[in-house]
């Protein structure tokens, strides 16, 4: 069994049916691509999967390690293992970097009571702040608050790197990244790959295929209107940088009318469409 | 044939006009009128112009209506208040009967065994003897008197006399001539021209029967040059069965002279807290007010300067959170009667299981005190839907020439928030914790370490169970 199954999963915010029935199977040591134009669901999967409340699931299930993961509260979720780089990460003023990071990562390892030493704590936070090339500066500033694009993100891969997830979900780590940068965190999450030496897998979504050029994904997938319409191996990726999203489209458009018509499963080149 | 009048008093008493205030015999009852007030001054021995003071003082509160533009005091029964009582009166409670709560945030806070049972009313007196000991003799080195202040009154005299109720007279508040009739207790600080005391003077070291009372009066003289930085109270919930505290407080800061005044207050939940917080400031001088306040029934407290040469600063930075059946109504109060006069305001207040907590403040520019600034910032967090925040912000503004900003946010925690910190493996109510220790952090940072650790575990107590 994977160690992540998602299956015909169904999510709703509001009265907007978004996912309209996914199903994706990832373990660790695999690295997952997900593409997909902007608005075709990326995001409002990563945060279900992590429990973001407001999401409703309305149908489907996700088996994690072969247990309800919709069952559980997103701490537990993310002390089980479980990641996510949100791609618009919120501020929290008057909270510091620093005492965040600690506080996360003595859950994360399960102190209970008290936090984890604090120098232990600092030593492990300037090798990973050294690895990825972040400021320490931005240790003592407050989370998320006032920080640029990039620095957002990099303090997402630093709060992913300190927290050794078991699955991790990037959600366009690289939007807003310029290419020095990208090549520093896609360095970091590689690095990151090989120490868990297979005990780490990676749900990389991403608007472009620029950072699939520094990771390599085993699997790529293309989601469109709230499904897995394509998925296939590290090529789709280069197909897609040649036809862009309007190639895929235009397929997709051909075969969910028809299966509109006929209320069959169907399944032709690389795209397929289920009617529900 | 002794004649007794209707009043039941025999005249052949008073026939020779003789008042020889020293036989009274101080009974402790409950209420006040004149008798009450008498007698606390004769047990206390004061001057005759204390004597005078305090019953001028009770004619006024007596002549004067409730304050009805605030929080509701009709429920106060000031007939069944004991005013007075000597402190070897003091009942001690035993220590079984300290509230389980209260025993249960002792421990909680790690408040050491001696302390706790002062603090509890369970102990007369609590002295952390060495340590105060060792820095009295630097203060009097320097010439800084730090004494409660019926003590200054015997001592100082002459000081206490000349400054006394010139701050806040009798006349200000109903609340303000109650305490000016029956005060007892509070510090008296003098610090000499050009002193600057680098620890902060700390009414804690002192803490003691007088000092811990409902009517404190406290005075503080700043001349020309020096720096003070008093703190008051402390994180420990103070345990009392009185049902008011109404202290006054007075500071004068002279030309170029900073004071800096802190308070972290956590009064049991039946108490009534209504004090009067007032500082005069002179040329290029500047008074802080640092106000932290928790617990209470009812809190009313607007701190104030009132700026009255040129230059002069004042800020006020006040945080407060109201729990169930609670209504904080903090704010603050910065008068603008001199040219280029600053002030900050800021008050962040928390209100969670149906409390109220809210802001209430004044900025006033006098006509002439042009090229004054005054910034007022206050922030709600209210932390369910039961709970509510009031912003009264009243400007008086009479002067062109002045740059006033205003800013008011109310907000909930938000569940992005609460998700993000979620998402990294930190439990939900740790998750509610710590965004509210960052919205009250800008305050926080301004506390000396220990107060600002222990407000910070308060904080963490008062939220405990809030969430789930
Ligand atoms: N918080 C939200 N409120 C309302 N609509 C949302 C919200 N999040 C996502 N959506 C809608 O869901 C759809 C998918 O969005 P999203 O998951 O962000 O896509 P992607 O990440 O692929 O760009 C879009 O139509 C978007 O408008
Ligand atoms: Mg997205």
């Amino acid at each position: 069994m994977a160690d992540l199954e998602i299956r015909d999963l169904t999510v709703q915010v509001e009265d907007k049916v978004i996912l309209k029935g996914a199903n994706l199977t990832l373990s660790k040591g695999e690295v997952h691509a997900l593409m997909g134009p902007n608005g075709s669901g990326k995001s409002t999967l990563a945060n279900v999967l992590m429990g973001n409340p407001f999401y409703q699931v309305v149908k489907g299930e996700v088996l994690y390690k072969g247990q309800d993961l919709l069952a559980m509260s997103p701490d537990e979720r993310a002390r089980r293992g479980l990641f996510i780089a949100f791609q618009y990460p919120v501020s929290i003023p008057g909270v510091t970097m620093s005492s965040f990071l600690r506080t996360a990562v003595s859950a994360r390892r399960g102190y209970d009571k008290e936090l984890m030493p604090v120098g232990e704590f600092q030593k492990l936070l300037k090798q990973k702040m050294d690895e990825l090339k972040i400021e320490p500066a931005i240790v003592s500033r407050y989370v998320n608050e006032g920080f640029s694009g990039g620095e957002k993100k990099r303090a997402e891969i630093l709060q992913m790197a300190m927290l050794e997830p078991e699955i991790a979900i990037m959600d366009e780590t690289d939007s807003g990244l310029d290419i020095d940068s990208v090549k520093v965190v896609s360095d970091g999450v590689n690095r990151m790959l090989e120490r868990a030496k297979g005990a780490m897998g990676i749900l990389l979504i991403t608007h472009y295929s620029r950072i699939l050029h520094f990771i390599k994904p085993s699997y790529v997938h293309v989601m469109f209107d709230g499904r897995f319409v394509v998925s296939g191996g590290p090529d789709l990726a280069e197909e897609l940088e040649q036809s862009g999203y309007e190639g895929i489209k235009a397929q997709f458009e051909v075969i969910a009318a028809e299966v509109q018509a006929e209320g069959a499963v169907r399944r032709a080149g690389k795209v397929f469409w289920v009617a529900h | 044939m002794a004649v007794t009048n209707q009043l039941g008093i025999d005249p052949d008493k008073y026939k020779w006009g003789f008042h020889d205030p020293e036989k009274y015999v101080y009974k402790s009852r409950k209420g006040l009128d004149r008798e009450i007030v008498e007698m606390i001054s004769s047990m206390k021995n004061e001057p005759e112009w204390m004597r005078a003071y305090r019953l001028h003082s009770l004619e006024h509160f007596q002549q004067r209506p409730m304050p009805v533009w605030g929080a509701n005091l009709a429920q106060i029964d000031f007939n069944d208040i004991y005013y007075y009582l000597k402190p070897t009166e003091k009942k001690e409670r035993s220590w079984d009967e300290v509230p389980e709560n209260i025993k249960n945030t002792f421990e909680k806070l790690g408040i050491p065994e001696a302390e706790r049972k002062f603090l509890a009313g369970a102990g007369a007196q609590y002295e952390s003897e060495s340590v105060y000991h060792n820095l009295k003799e630097e203060w009097e080195k320097l010439g800084v008197i730090f004494l409660d202040t019926d003590s200054a009154l015997r001592e100082h005299p002459d000081i206490v006399r000349e400054y006394f109720g010139t701050v806040v007279p009798p006349e200000d508040n109903k609340l303000a001539a109650l305490n000016s009739a029956v005060w007892s207790g509070g510090s008296f600080v003098y610090v000499p021209a050009g002193v600057h005391v680098d620890i902060p003077l700390q009414a804690y070291f002192r803490i003691n029967a007088q000092n811990m009372g409902q009517f404190e009066r406290t005075l503080i003289i700043c001349e020309p040059g020096s720096y003070v930085h008093y703190v008051e109270g402390c994180t420990a919930p103070i345990y009392t069965t009185d049902s008011l505290h109404s202290a006054v407080v007075e500071i004068i800061v002279k030309e170029g002279a900073r004071c800096r005044y802190t308070t972290i207050q956590n009064w049991s939940t039946n108490t009534y807290n209504l004090v009067t917080k007032r500082a005069v400031a002179y040329r290029d001088a500047t008074m802080e007010w640092i106000d932290g306040n928790l617990g209470s029934k009812i809190t009313m407290k607007y701190p104030s300067v009132y700026m009255v040469e040129p230059g002069a600063k004042a800020e006020i930075l006040s945080v407060a959170f109201a729990g169930r059946g609670q209504h904080q109504d903090p704010g603050g109060k910065v008068i603008h009667a001199a040219p280029h006069t600053q002030s900050v305001i800021v008050s962040k207040s928390i209100a969670k299981d149906g409390g109220r907590a809210g802001y209430r403040g004044l900025v006033k520019i006098y006509s002439g005190a042009n090229g004054s600034k005054s910034a007022v910032r206050c922030d709600a967090l209210i932390l369910d839907d039961q709970s509510r925040s009031d912003t009264y912000p009243t400007m008086e503004i009479d002067e062109q020439d002045v740059s006033i900003t205003h800013e008011a946010t109310v907000s909930k925690v938000s569940d992005e928030q609460l998700f993000y910190l979620m998402s990294r493996g930190v439990k939900a109510d740790e998750a509610m914790n710590m965004i509210v220790r960052g919205f009250v952090e800008p305050i926080v940072k301004e506390l000396p370490l220990e107060y600002a650790v222990e407000l910070n575990r308060l904080i963490a107590l008062e939220m405990e169970g809030s969430v789930g």
